[in-house]
């Protein structure tokens, strides 16, 4: 008998009390030791999904299981599963860092003692050790986020949620953040993410899904949802703008202003004919880049194109 | 392994509360000190010494220390749990809990027993206060201790009601200020509902707390306007009924699950 998926959610819906329909029959299957991302654009339902499966949001209807743990029938085997780390900060602010993680242990009836070493350990690996004692009010942003995944970790969770984690964090901090997250996903727990920051999720995720207006429009390796990209903009930065701009076979060019070129082409187009081309208008083209991350790019157009289709 | 894990939880909860009413000692112990020791001075001391005995063989100042005790036993045991628990709502740190294994009993056993050690503090401390205005001797031990556990339970449970419903801090203010306080004065705290004239002394039965004031002054000084029994039945119907109702609140996650 093959092992459970980490995370089976079987047309889940949620329509709230004042009838928005937040989730319209959402499926998904996350395997385990994955690191998957859970993407949308605000409002599409994301933080509705994760609240049910965290237990904080009661389904209208459907199924989740999480390691073939019933999150209706079997709440308490499922819920001990799982470690949460919220979009907005739930911690009291008038408690110390080392008091949260423990009380969050003793919540999953983790004896004080083991408690307290996991507590030094998670504290330690998310440098917040040498603030353990003060109040939590006291913490800068960036510390606050590493303290919820601390917390997060204190019953040690065989599935990671991790919604929105690095949002407002500065790029170091945010880096550190996903080097232990990648450690522990190494390690053997399953990593559900989301993020607005798209080129994290391209760099951390193996597989993706797109929820959108309370549905799931694409859901996919992330190689495979790449490949799908055929067009690729790039911004080149030119000495000096030409008088008029050269015509080359399947490359658009668009002026952005004195010193800058934008250039929309195929995957497969070569970029030398464009070089040939500009150099021949003694154009100089002195640094050049992706417009867009790849997978913003094919994010923006899936979700418009949900749009186009709903309306 | 799962009673194990559960009493982990419960012991986690109760042990965060106590810190929490021993860091807030100036707001959770000090004002009953100084509240009730001017009820003895001005009720007991100066005017009760002008009253005299209000039932035979007790003096007034004796006869208001059990009301006094249970006054400041349901103020305190409503107030620390309507304000813990619903500060954990507004704070969302309740979402700490609700992401847990821990089962709903174990959250509300965990809050109502914070609220009685509280009220438990806070009893042992007007007691004592009462010490240096008179001399009483406990004349029941077990009526004692059982009126005033289930009188802490009973308004800890309220409190606990009434924060699952707040949605704003106004909203835990309302029913001590309009509802509770009343209640207690009109629950023959400072006199015996006996000497009440019909239909008065009717329409005081229909009040809760006079079977808790006076099943705890039979305790303290042997004397009661109520039948025992009857005392007992109000405080574990009620005490019952509002368990119920909490549980049910808890796990249908009104006021707390979207």
């Amino acid at each position: 008998m093959s092992a459970p998926p980490a995370l089976d959610v079987r047309n889940l819906t949620k329509t709230y009390a004042n009838g928005v329909q937040a989730l319209k029959g959402v499926s998904l299957r996350v395997e385990p030791g994955d690191f998957f991302a859970l993407l949308g654009p605000n409002g599409a339902g994301k933080s509705t999904l994760i609240g049910i499966l965290s237990s904080l949001v009661n389904a209208s209807a459907g199924e989740a299981e999480v390691f073939g743990r019933s999150i209706h029938r079997d709440r308490g085997g499922a819920m001990q599963l799982i470690g949460l780390v919220p979009q907005e900060l739930n911690f009291n602010q008038f408690e110390t860092p080392f008091d949260i993680c423990v009380n969050q242990a003793g919540f999953y009836g983790i004896p004080r003692g083991v408690a307290c070493g996991r507590a030094e350990t998670y504290l330690r690996q998310l440098s917040l050790w040498e603030k353990k004692d003060v109040a939590s009010r006291t913490l800068s942003g960036g510390m606050k986020r590493r303290l919820m995944i601390a917390r997060a970790m204190m019953n040690e969770p065989r599935l990671l949620i991790l919604d929105e984690p690095t949002a407002g964090v500065d790029i170091e901090i945010r880096r550190s953040m996903w080097k232990f997250v990648t450690e522990i996903n190494r390690a053997g727990t399953t990593v559900i993410l989301t993020t607005h920051y798209l080129e994290e999720a391209e760099q951390l995720c193996r597989n993706i899904a797109i929820i959108d207006k309370g549905s799931i429009i694409e859901n996919t390796s992330m190689k495979r949802l790449l490949s799908k990209l055929d067009v690729e903009t790039f911004v080149l930065d030119v000495a000096a703008m030409p008088e008029s701009l050269p015509q080359v076979d399947g490359v658009r060019l668009t002026p952005v202003d004195a010193h800058t070129l934008e250039a929309e082409m195929s995957r497969t187009h070569d970029l030398n004919s464009l070089f040939a081309a500009l150099s021949a208008r003694g154009v100089t083209v002195t640094s050049m880049r992706n417009k867009a991350n790849r997978l913003e790019e094919l994010f923006v157009r899936l979700v418009e194109g949900n749009h186009g289709k709903a309306a | 392994m799962q009673t194990q894990a559960n009493l982990v939880a419960l012991g986690t909860i109760v042990r965060r509360e106590i810190a929490r009413i021993l860091r807030i000692w100036g707001q959770t112990l000090l004002p009953p000190a100084i509240t009730m020791t001017l009820y003895f001075f001005i009720f007991g001391n100066l005017i009760g010494g002008r009253i005299g005995e209000m039932q035979p063989g007790v003096q007034y100042i004796d006869f208001i220390v059990p009301g006094l005790i249970m006054m400041a036993v349901i103020q305190n045991a409503y107030g620390n749990i309507s304000s813990s628990f619903f500060g954990s709502k507004f704070g969302r740190y309740v979402e700490e809990m609700l992401v847990s294994p821990m089962p709903s009993w174990v959250i509300l056993t965990g809050y109502v027993t914070g609220a009685v050690v509280r009220g438990l503090m806070v009893g042992a401390i007007v007691l004592g206060v009462a010490m240096f205005f008179t001399h009483i001797r406990l004349h029941h031990v077990f009526v004692t201790l059982t009126t005033f556990l289930l009188t802490a339970v009973v308004f800890a449970l309220a409190g606990f009601v009434n924060a699952v419903y707040a949605k704003k801090f106004d909203d835990i203010a309302i029913v001590p200020t309009f509802i509770l306080t009343p209640l207690t004065y009109l629950g023959g705290v400072f006199y015996p509902v006996s000497h009440l004239a019909e239909p008065w002394h009717a329409i005081s039965l229909a009040n809760p707390i006079v079977y808790m004031v006076n099943a705890f002054r039979y305790g303290l000084l042997g004397v009661s306007d109520v039948n025992l029994y009857a005392a007992y039945a109000v405080m574990l119907v009620t005490a019952a009924v509002l368990a119920g109702f909490g549980l049910y609140l808890l796990r249908r996650g009104v006021g707390l699950r979207a």
